[in-house]
């Protein structure tokens, strides 16, 4: 550049020290409030971390809240992982095998699949909440693992991620392939799955932390506290101390709800970009 | 899609596409041809009589004060969420674009709260704001200025708009800063040695250039702010006070599975995949996504 860049700079940091300041205040205060005793929350909130953190969370870990009637945070966080993972490996399984079959295969109503599945990008599931819990309901899955993840396996991003990448393997490869006597078995396990070795990792954190975060969905299908996912969980804490706000403890919740995605999107960083810019949704 | 076949199979590929086809008949298109099939006849709660009723779901609806309500509201929301978001975002980023030590460390902490659940984002900033023990209330209130989202509608919708603003600066900000990067760098520099000074040269030269990401991000930050916000709504404010934060998205959710109206539900179901379907063609057909990468 032509001028001095000095001032501007400085001033260019100064900017984004106050966005991350403005990012990051929330959870800072999080993790504060976590940390100290209820009676300290009432008033005036502490600035620094306080010394009953260990009771919180052993709070919320142990069988204090089975003494309030809801399942131990343990426990909704297993439930969230299960989800999670759930949600994450049938995803990739499914639309890896169905981007395969469109991509390498030439079959009758090979188009009517591919816009079958494109229309599921268009109903996602808040906007046909009831009829989709009907269907849930008549097959029994209500407050099960199966009815949790089931439904939000079909994905037409990941479909579509793995088809435009398919597209970019080169013919001469699969030619290559069936000239040395492999079949499109061999084929997708030999070939294409280990080409799509990054594909799959950067999906899997955007998958990851959409199946973790899940709300709505479990907050219809679960009944059961043993089926409680973390992050609705919470919600449920809120309502049982209405009366006497334990901000600590629901604060000590949150922060453990947020801990698996906050650190798969930092410790991933790089695939986590990948995965946001490729999936473009 | 004009590759030619690479295997022959007559099996195989239905046997590929089998799972997810299944899943897709089952948990989208049916519930979907049920919701339209429900939005055109009149059930009792306990479904065992109903009625056709044609397009009377629809005109209810429309005729409808809370409804229509609900409509302005989601506007105002998406529109306030957008602008907010957006705004910061494009900021943040044109900041980082210009430094070249820390930026990462700055991206590393922005990318935060896209990893947070929209309910906990709600939950975090309910308690800054909360009128008895919040630290942003404590400071407003110090100010003389009376906070209680629980009472005033305006703050309620200002504060579901602060926290679905703040889950999304990530995704705005990585996108701005991905299409900031693809900039040739020799023109902004151009219009330097020509004279312009920075904001002149932001405005002409950066602004224009950075339109197709700018498009493409309102198109998702609208589905966002309609779609995904659900868990901020019912965290925060459960679509109080007055229903001054209901949008149509918890609407739906109040009146199918609180209220038990099931025609009303699934006719406002049917809206509202309209409203998914206009949008996501026209982020597909409309808006140019692969410029500037």
């Amino acid at each position: 550049m032509v001028e001095r860049k000095g001032l501007r700079k400085i001033f260019s940091h100064l900017v984004l020290i106050f966005g991350v300041a403005l990012v990051v205040t929330p959870i800072y205060v999080a993790l504060v409030a976590s940390t100290h005793d209820a009676s300290d929350l009432l008033g005036r909130l502490p600035l620094w971390f306080g010394s009953h953190g260990s009771d919180n969370y052993s709070a919320i870990l142990g069988t204090r809240l089975q003494e309030m009637g809801i399942a131990s945070v343990g426990r909704q966080m297993f439930n969230s992982l299960v989800m999670a993972m759930g949600i994450t490996v049938g995803k990739i399984i499914i639309s890896l095998m169905a981007a395969y079959a469109i991509v390498f295969f030439r079959f009758p109503f090979r188009n009517l699949c591919f816009w079958m599945i494109f229309l599921t990008l268009m109903l996602p599931v808040e906007v046909r909440i009831v009829p989709t819990y009907e269907v849930v309901a008549n097959l029994n899955m209500l407050d099960s693992y199966w009815g949790l993840t089931i439904p939000l396996i079909a994905s037409a991003t990941a479909t579509f991620l793995f088809r435009q990448f398919f597209m970019t393997i080169p013919e001469e490869l699969a030619d290559a392939a069936r000239i040395d006597g492999a079949g499109p078995v061999r084929f997708f396990f030999d070939v294409v799955l280990p080409l799509s070795r990054t594909n799959i990792a950067a999906l899997f954190v955007i998958l990851f932390i959409y199946g973790w975060n899940q709300y709505l969905w479990p907050l219809l299908v679960t009944t059961d506290e043993n089926m409680y996912t973390v992050v609705m969980g919470r919600q449920r804490l809120v309502a049982v101390v209405d009366t006497e706000p334990e901000w600590n403890l629901i604060m000590a919740t949150a922060v453990l709800a947020m801990l698996p995605p906050v650190a798969v999107v930092v410790g991933m960083q790089r695939l986590f970009v990948k995965g946001l810019v490729e999936t473009e949704k | 899609m004009q590759r030619r076949a690479v295997f022959n199979n007559k099996f195989l590929p239905y046997l590929f596409v089998l799972p997810q086809l299944v899943i897709t008949l089952v948990f989208f298109i049916w519930p979907a041809y049920k919701a339209l099939n429900m939005s055109f006849f009149m059930e009792d709660a306990f479904g065992l009589s109903r009625e056709f009723i044609g397009l009377q779901n629809f005109a209810t609806l429309f005729a409808d004060d809370y409804y229509l309500h609900s409509l302005r509201t989601t506007l105002v929301f998406s529109l306030l969420t957008m602008l907010m978001s957006m705004g910061v975002s494009l900021l943040m980023a044109v900041m980082a674009d210009s430094v070249i030590k820390g930026s990462t460390i700055y991206k590393t902490f922005i990318i935060w709260p896209y990893a947070v659940a929209p309910p906990l984002a709600g939950i975090l900033w309910l308690f800054m704001f909360h009128p008895g023990c919040g630290v942003i209330a404590y400071a407003l209130q110090g100010m003389g200025y009376e906070w209680n989202h629980l009472l005033n509608g305006n703050q309620a919708m200002a504060l579901v708009v602060i926290a679905a603003a703040w889950k999304q600066i990530s995704y705005n900000f990585l996108f701005f800063l991905a299409g900031l990067q693809a900039i040739p760098h020799s023109l902004v520099e151009a219009a330097a040695i020509d004279g312009a000074g920075p904001s002149r040269r932001f405005w002409t030269i950066i602004f224009p250039l950075l339109s197709p990401t700018t498009f493409f991000l309102m198109v998702v930050n609208v589905i966002y702010a309609f779609f995904d916000t659900f868990g901020i709504i019912h965290a925060v404010t459960q679509g109080g006070p007055a229903k001054a934060t209901e949008t149509l998205i918890y609407k739906v959710f109040n009146d199918g599975f609180i209220g038990l109206d099931f025609g009303g539900s699934a006719a406002q179901s049917v809206i509202l995949m309209i409203i998914v379907c206009t949008l996501t063609v026209l982020q597909f057909r409309y808006v140019e996504r692969r410029v500037n990468y």
